[in-house]
């Protein structure tokens, strides 16, 4: 059984439908990344999923459970924790509070967790009171991702963890989210830097105007010459 | 117009790097008291104007916080103040006796001991108004994607609905919590200071204590402090966030009752019009402080204040309001962001 099961997903915003039926699933322990062209509905599909959109038709299930139509601090509550592309801190918050409030719904000691995040980002314990609003682009993702970790997520969500930053922190990002999966968190990603993504992923999904274009494993997505043309920038 | 604040707000002298609003305050006490020795002023209307202006506090801090978490200007705060002030005179006049709880002094005070039964009672009922009215209204509005603008002329509404109900239980006329002294501390510089307002003081400055700690030490008021932050985000953090707009509107109206309260009590009557005629000063300290910024609410309220105080010296005291309305225009045109800048959500 998968660990989430989307079929075919009607979600949109006012009285538009942005995604037309989208069926996507994720094994316990994989990282699958979602690549398509801009305005495929990726960003939308990572909301609903997250339970920020409203599903319209379609069925979520997650860990077996039906989580259609769930408000997000039940789908989160269940260990499906979302990062969002952008404003994904509490930017007048310090780091410290950032972890807390992921921490939201814990009702137990939660400090150790904590300085778990501190040893996988230690950037982020140089100075846990320092506001996250004076962050790098680089130490903000990392602090997102953490902050979406403190609840032991069995699958993460990441809308395009690698936006904004320089190579070199990219790549640092990308190594740690190889490294959180192999402590067993599920990723799912939408990613613009499609062919690292693809690289450490298992699989992938081509969407295109909120539709399902092909499906595949990592690396096929990476030899389709279409793919390679379309998305991976050529040669 | 605009260009023209441009022009001056760039032209401005900047502050050093390690200049903060703490610095500020203490350069405007310093000037304030020089001016006052000199005497520019009467030293007494200045400190008149500081525990005007705690009264102030208390209501902008929770207007500011409401702001903050459901982004509208609630036009209603001056009402939730009466409420609370109504709901303990209820006590003190009639259900207090009920219990044998007769009106006697206490110490300088011009009002008696069951004013500090009374007081809590007060702050629930704004607290437990202000969240029922959210839950049977505001909540409804938010499901149906309601716009601030929607939200701000349904307080409006609310407003003139809870004017018209304290008219209809308590009516028009003036009341007065019971008077049981007439005492009044005199002071150097011809400050003469009734005991009422170190009473008033004493509870401004603990609830702004209590306020600060809740915001910074304790889970709701970080989660609040969260919501205001990035609503989005707060949600799939798995904030409850209507828990938190419940929180809100409790702190925001049991606030606001308290300083309807300490109103009634220093100017030593009760009008059903009293909260609604406060809501300009409220406004003009939240504006100064930075719209959505609690402590920004905090430093504007103590400037509204002593300024409307002062300025009696030279104008009809009924002009007051006009000069927090002046200061409020003057404070958008030039500094939209408040006094502070951008910190809060502004």
């Amino acid at each position: 059984m998968a660990l989430l099961e989307a079929t075919e997903i009607v979600a949109g915003y006012g009285e538009t439908d942005i995604l037309h039926g989208v069926s996507i699933s994720v094994d316990e322990g994989e990282i699958v990344t979602i690549i398509g062209p801009n305005g495929c509905g990726k960003s939308t599909l990572m909301k609903t999923l997250a339970g920020l959109v409203r599903v319209r038709s379609g069925r979520i299930s997650f860990k077996g459970e039906d989580i259609s139509g769930a408000p997000p601090e039940r789908v989160v509550g269940k260990g499906l924790c979302y990062v969002p592309q952008s404003a994904n801190i509490f930017a007048s918050l310090s780091i410290r509070e950032n972890l807390e409030m992921g921490a939201f719904l814990r009702r137990d000691d939660y400090r150790d967790r904590i300085n778990a995040m501190f040893e996988l980002f230690p950037d982020l314990a140089l100075a846990p009171g320092r506001k996250a609003h004076t962050l790098s682009g680089g130490q903000r993702q990392m602090l997102a991702i953490a902050r979406a970790l403190m609840l032991d997520p069995s699958l993460l969500l990441l809308d395009e963890p690698s936006a904004g930053l320089s190579p070199a922190m990219f790549g640092l990002v990308f190594e740690r989210i190889v490294g959180i999966n192999a402590t067993g968190v599920a990723m799912l990603l939408v990613e613009h830097n499609a062919k690292e993504a693809l690289q450490m992923s298992s699989r992938g999904y081509v969407l295109v105007s909120g539709e399902n274009r092909l499906e595949d494993t990592g690396p096929e997505l990476l030899n389709n010459p279409e793919i390679s043309r379309l998305y991976l920038g050529g040669r | 117009m605009r260009d023209l604040s441009r022009e001056l707000a760039r032209n401005l002298p900047r502050p050093p790097a390690w200049w903060t609003p703490l610095h500020t305050t203490a350069a405007i006490v310093i000037i304030v008291l020089i001016l006052g020795i000199l005497p520019v002023f009467k030293m007494g209307l200045v400190v008149n104007g500081v525990f005007l202006g705690g009264i102030i506090a208390l209501g902008a801090i929770g207007l500011s916080l409401v702001f903050g978490i459901l982004k509208f200007a609630n036009v209603a705060h001056g009402d939730y103040m009466i409420t609370g002030a109504y709901v303990a005179f209820f006590f003190i006049d009639s259900f207090l006796p009920l219990l044998g709880i007769e009106s006697q002094g206490l110490g300088p005070f011009t009002f008696g001991y069951p004013l500090l039964i009374a007081l809590p009672f007060g702050a629930m009922a704004g607290a437990l108004a202000a969240m029922a009215l959210d839950s049977l209204i505001y909540r409804r509005l938010r499901q149906r994607g309601a716009s601030a603008a929607v939200l701000a002329m349904t307080s409006l509404g609310l407003a003139i609905a809870i004017r018209g109900l304290v008219q209809i239980i308590w009516g028009t006329q003036v009341l007065h919590y019971p008077r049981e002294s007439r005492q009044v501390f005199h002071l150097p510089l011809d400050v003469r200071i009734p005991p009422d307002n170190i009473f008033i003081a004493v509870v401004a400055i603990l609830l702004v204590i209590s306020v600060y700690l809740l915001l910074t030490k304790t889970k709701m008021g970080k989660a609040m402090r969260a919501t205001a932050d990035n609503p989005d985000l707060a949600l799939v953090t798995g904030i409850n966030t209507q828990r938190v707009i419940w929180a809100t509107w409790a702190i925001g109206g049991g606030l606001a009752a308290i300083a309807g309260v300490l109103l009634a009590v220093s100017q030593a009557q009760l009008l059903p019009i009293m909260g609604w005629k406060f809501l300009i000063p409220l406004f003009a300290a939240v504006i100064l402080g930075g719209i959505g910024n609690p402590y920004g609410a905090l430093a504007g309220a103590f400037i509204i204040g002593v300024v409307s105080e002062v300025s009696t010296q030279w104008i009809n005291p009924s002009y007051k309001p006009a000069v927090a309305f002046a200061i409020m225009i003057v404070m958008l045109l030039f500094r939209p962001r408040g006094l502070f800048g951008g910190s809060g959500s502004g």
